[in-house]
């Protein structure tokens, strides 16, 4: 199987401060990749790394074996237009309504009819659920909304990679699975590759292929969703089960007693 | 020594803000001109010319009166009332059409510009357009610069237009001074070239810089509230003071050897 995206022995730091310390994954084509880590390690910024924002100060980021950072400008704007990135903020121009929003990308880089693009657009909304929230302007939608309408935007133009980042937060139940299904279906259906960004390990872990732990600079656990669960490095058990049971400091310990139990078994 | 270090750090992040100003300019001007942009640019014209008309309007009638009544106390102690006309529109047309018009569009478009664009950093607007490979250069600051450029010469001739008219109703109306001198006279000095054109070259000269000072502020802000104010407060700040020293220059340089 082809890794769209392969980063190899990468480095990069925020000023004096290392961020990644000779870092090596890989986003096979055609799967979910899931990349999880604790706030502020650095998530959001590999997403940056990958679509040539930032670039690193040692190392490689190949995309379809295309050095990214060493693209020039022109071939860096090709190759984003087959990318696509939700942004955590969301982002969507403030400007203009969420019909328009979805529509941007569409009328930049596309030729579609009016009517056509009436189309897609709509369609992009239903399956976000935000077909009524059309007319309305980014100021007006809650913050689960304006993601949604953001994802929206993001798969308008069925990009090959697409890069969600914490596409679940602020979502409630209903919408969480809204979204989960629609990530596996643009997998699925589309073949696309997706990497997301998040910290809801349940939801993830139904729809990733492969999922990566990021702590300390470095991966510290890879492998399926089974591979991580039984993983056994101390590290990983506790990212995972600190984010189900709620503060790490409550709950380590009692995982720690859980697992004594097998333990002693 | 440490002073020495300090004023060689301060030049060199000078020397660097001015080549990302330049770098922005090349990279919202030098790209080709896009047609799908021609709207996005008449948009902006409505919102930085346009709507900066009420307080171009206002200011050009209240200027030109106070121009007539000053100049007119002066000239009627040497009996020379006629020459109020042009007085009143060569100053207009010269200096206070293009200066003043400079420095009301720097605070009120300019900074509305700064703040604008350094919003859009803030949200990541900017970085989200970058990745939809729509370069934001082209489609955020290219048309921005464009209005101001087309619209602030436009607004200048507007102001020194009702500047005259309000300089008429000060000086003919009020104070009595002939309406057929103060208008055929006026006719006689005032010269196309020489005053109305070089007043319309300083316009687009200030235009293109207090534009350029408010779209790369903007641009170059640090992304918090606290940096975009800081840049809103720049623009108006370096924009007025670079008005006022071009204009220095311009003026010596087109009426200096006559
Ligand atoms: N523009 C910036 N300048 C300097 N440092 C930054 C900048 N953006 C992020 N950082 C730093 O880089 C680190 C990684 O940030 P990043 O946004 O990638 O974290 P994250 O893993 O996405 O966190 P979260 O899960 O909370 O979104 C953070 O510690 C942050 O302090
Ligand atoms: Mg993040």
């Amino acid at each position: 199987m082809q890794d769209l995206v392969r980063i190899e022995n990468m480095s990069f730091s925020r000023g004096e401060r290392p961020i990644y310390h000779n870092i090596s994954l890989s986003i096979p084509q055609g799967k979910t990749t899931a990349i999880m880590g604790p706030s502020g390690i650095g998530k959001t910024t590999l997403l940056k790394l990958i679509g040539g924002q930032l670039r690193p100060q040692e190392g490689d980021i190949l995309y379809k074996n295309e050095s990214i950072p060493k693209m020039k400008r022109g071939r860096l704007f090709e190759v984003r237009q087959q990318m696509s990135m939700l942004f955590q903020s969301g982002a969507l121009f403030t400007d203009m309504t969420v019909f328009e929003n979805v529509a941007f990308p569409l009328r930049e880089h596309t030729k579609l009819s009016e009517s056509l693009i009436r189309a897609v657009v709509l369609m992009k909304l239903q399956s976000v659920g935000l077909r009524g929230a059309a007319q309305m302007m980014p100021s007006e939608l809650s913050g689960g909304m304006a993601r949604r309408a953001a994802l929206a935007r993001a798969i308008a133009l069925d990009p090959e990679l697409i890069m969600y980042d914490e596409p679940f937060a602020g979502q409630d139940p209903i919408s969480m699975g809204v979204i989960v299904k629609l990530i596996k279906e643009l997998n699925d259906a589309m073949n696309l590759t997706s990497v997301v960004v998040t910290h809801d390990v349940a939801e993830v872990m139904s729809i990733a292929d492969y999922v990566y732990i990021l702590a300390d600079k470095r991966v510290i656990g890879e492998g399926t969703p089974e591979q991580i669960r039984d993983h056994d490095s101390e590290l990983v058990q506790q990212f995972l089960c600190g984010q189900a049971d709620g503060p790490v400091p409550f709950h380590y310990p009692a995982k720690s007693l859980e697992q004594d139990f097998l333990g002693s078994r | 020594m440490e002073w020495f270090a300090g004023i060689g750090r301060h030049s060199l992040g000078k020397l660097a803000a001015i080549g990302r100003a330049l770098f922005v300019l090349t990279g919202a001007l030098v790209a080709k001109p896009s047609l799908k942009h021609v709207p996005l640019t008449i948009k902006q014209i409505y919102v930085v010319g346009v709507q900066s008309l009420a307080i171009i309007i206002v200011s050009g009638a209240f200027i030109g009166m106070v121009l007539a009544l000053q100049a007119y106390t002066v000239l009627v102690d040497y009996g020379a009332e006629e020459s109020l006309g042009p007085m009143v529109a060569l100053s207009l047309l010269r200096e206070l059409g293009p200066v003043v018009t400079a420095l009301l569009f720097a605070g009120r478009a300019g900074s509305a510009l700064t703040a604008e664009i350094g919003l859009m950093k803030a949200t990541e607007q900017l970085t989200s357009l970058e990745m939809m490979a729509v370069d934001p250069l082209r489609r955020i600051i290219a048309p921005r610069l464009w209005a101001g450029i087309i619209s602030m010469p436009l607004l200048a001739l507007i102001f020194s237009a009702i500047g005259i008219l309000g300089g008429q109703a000060v000086g003919v109306d009020w104070l009595g001074v002939d309406a057929g001198s103060y208008w055929s006279v006026m006719q006689a000095a005032v010269d196309f070239d020489d005053d109305v054109m070089n007043g319309v070259i300083k316009s687009v000269v200030f235009a293109f810089v207090v534009t350029w000072i408010a779209v790369f502020k903007g641009y170059d802000s640090i992304p918090t509230s606290e940096g975009i104010s800081q840049a809103t407060t720049q623009t108006v700040v370096y924009a007025s003071l670079a008005v006022l020293g071009l204009d220095f220059i311009l003026t010596a340089l087109m009426f200096g050897t006559h």
